[in-house]
């Protein structure tokens, strides 16, 4: 039966964007907090930290995240543990986040003049205290842009999850066009949902800078 | 007790050995100098002195600590040596009023109020009161080196390393950065300062160290060592400086 494209359809994709919307925020978050203390460790003065967070970068960032996602999916099921999609394609996709925001953040950090830790360490802070206060909110200004641009491929990214029997916007879209066979409309309302996400995250990016720049005049 | 003593301090960097048995001992309250040409050593000496850079051998002691390259025997160090580099390095995201706190509240825990009322009393040292809430960008070059001196200041150190503080400034800006180290000095404290600005040397100096090739190579109370200099090589340099 061929039905065509209307309202319940169009609800479909609304909550496949629901989904797209919970993976990649928890895949951030999730990225976020361990890509923070990768960063982190890429530049602690113990060589074995560095070590550490060198090759867990460089594998993440060298194994495609398609096979992430199989071995957390279909190796941890075939392991005897029984985990949802979600969670399986949350993790998968938060280890790969961790791993480039790791090297984004890695870069912002030593973007700020070396001369700030020489003038804070000199006022006998500790290295925490180095970070916390000084380096750090200097280099989150310095992140912002790379960071939402890796945000919003991000977005567009988690689509990868279809594999697993996720439905996402995209896999929505597909679904709807297979029933429908009407792609103009089905992939264009596709397309402007995800611009209508990531527009706001560029103009966020932005708005963000301008904040993050009080007191700078240059 | 002097407040610095170096003792045929020998510094490498890689292969290229910088500082080459460098004595020195200056007393507390005293206004020390350290004059040569560019890549003699002074500023590496200076850093060595808080712990910047890490010394082969030799001693320095300075107000009591034996200068350690342990995280919190530095920390120890630095709380007695403030140091002023040419470039400001004034933490640019915090206010001229923050910038001055901070350290002083985190590394000394000093209340909040009490932080307060020493920046505001350092920064009118300075001459720079009204600024407490500006942004170091928002300042001109003399105006945010004479923050970075007050933000040392706010430590209450006990000595002062200044590294050729007006070196990057306008010349007509250099004026009142010299002048709040003059106030320095004749406030009493124990201040070390590499310079070009050999009038200023000779003016405030009580001596001056003549630095080359890695050594002391002269060194006397400033207005002998400029007008009879000992040394062909020191001759050569004033007589340099003066064009
Ligand atoms: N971090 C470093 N690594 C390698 N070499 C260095 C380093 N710092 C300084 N040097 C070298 O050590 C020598 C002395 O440098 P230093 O900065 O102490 O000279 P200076 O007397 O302060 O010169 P200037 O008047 O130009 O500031 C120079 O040859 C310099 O190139
Ligand atoms: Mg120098």
């Amino acid at each position: 039966m061929i039905e065509s494209f209307g309202w319940p359809e169009f609800m479909f994709l609304v909550r496949a964007t629901g989904w797209t919307l919970v993976l990649t925020v928890v895949a951030f978050l999730f990225g976020s907090i361990v890509g923070g203390a990768f960063a982190i460790m890429r530049l602690a003065q113990s060589r074995i930290l560095r070590n550490v967070a060198s090759v867990y970068i460089l594998v993440i960032q060298s194994v495609p995240v398609l096979m992430v996602l199989f071995l957390s999916y279909y190796g941890l099921s075939l392991a005897g543990f029984d985990i949802p999609p979600l969670i399986a394609a949350s993790l998968s996709l938060g280890i790969y986040v961790s791993a480039y925001l790791a090297e984004i953040w890695r870069g912002s950090i030593e973007a700020v003049p070396f001369q700030q830790w020489e003038a804070s360490s000199s006022l006998a802070m500790t290295r925490g205290q180095q970070y916390r206060y000084v380096i750090l909110p200097q280099a989150l200004r310095i992140s912002v842009p790379p960071t939402v641009g890796f945000l919003v491929q991000l977005v567009k990214n988690t689509s990868i999850v279809s594999v697993v029997g996720f439905v996402d916007l995209a896999r929505a879209g597909q679904l709807i066009n297979n029933a429908t066979f009407q792609p103009f409309q089905v992939f264009g309302s596709v397309a402007v949902i995800y611009f209508l996400i990531c527009f706001p995250l560029s103009r966020l990016s932005k708005h963000l800078e301008k904040v993050l720049h009080v007191g700078r005049t240059h | 007790m002097s407040a610095v003593h170096i003792e045929n301090v020998h510094k490498s960097f890689g292969k290229l050995e910088v500082l080459k048995g460098v004595s020195l001992t200056v007393e507390a309250g005293q206004v020390v100098a350290i004059i040569g040409r560019s890549g003699s050593g002074k500023s590496t000496l200076l850093r060595c002195i808080n712990g910047l850079e890490t010394i082969q051998s030799g001693r320095i002691e300075v107000v009591g600590h034996t200068v350690t390259y342990t995280d919190e025997k530095l920390r120890a160090l630095r709380k007695d040596v403030g140091i002023v580099f040419q470039s400001y390095n004034l933490f640019p995201h915090l206010t001229v009023g923050q910038n001055i706190m901070l350290a002083p509240r985190i590394t000394k825990g000093v209340p909040k109020e009490e932080a307060r009322a020493q920046a505001e009393k350092v920064l009118a040292q300075v001459g720079l009161s009204e600024k407490f809430d500006v942004y170091p960008d928002n300042l001109s070059g003399g105006q945010q080196q004479r923050v970075a001196i007050a933000r040392s200041l706010a430590m209450q150190p006990k000595v002062m390393l200044f590294d050729e503080v007006t070196s990057a400034l306008d010349p007509e800006l250099t004026g009142e950065v010299l002048l709040v180290m003059e106030e320095l000095a004749r406030g009493g404290m124990t201040m070390l300062l590499v310079t070009h600005e050999m009038n200023f040397a000779r003016s405030v100096a009580d001596f001056t160290v003549f630095m080359h090739q890695g050594k002391v190579w002269e060194m006397g109370p400033s207005e002998e060592l400029f007008s009879h200099p000992k040394t062909p090589e020191l001759a050569a340099f004033v007589k340099s400086t003066l064009k």
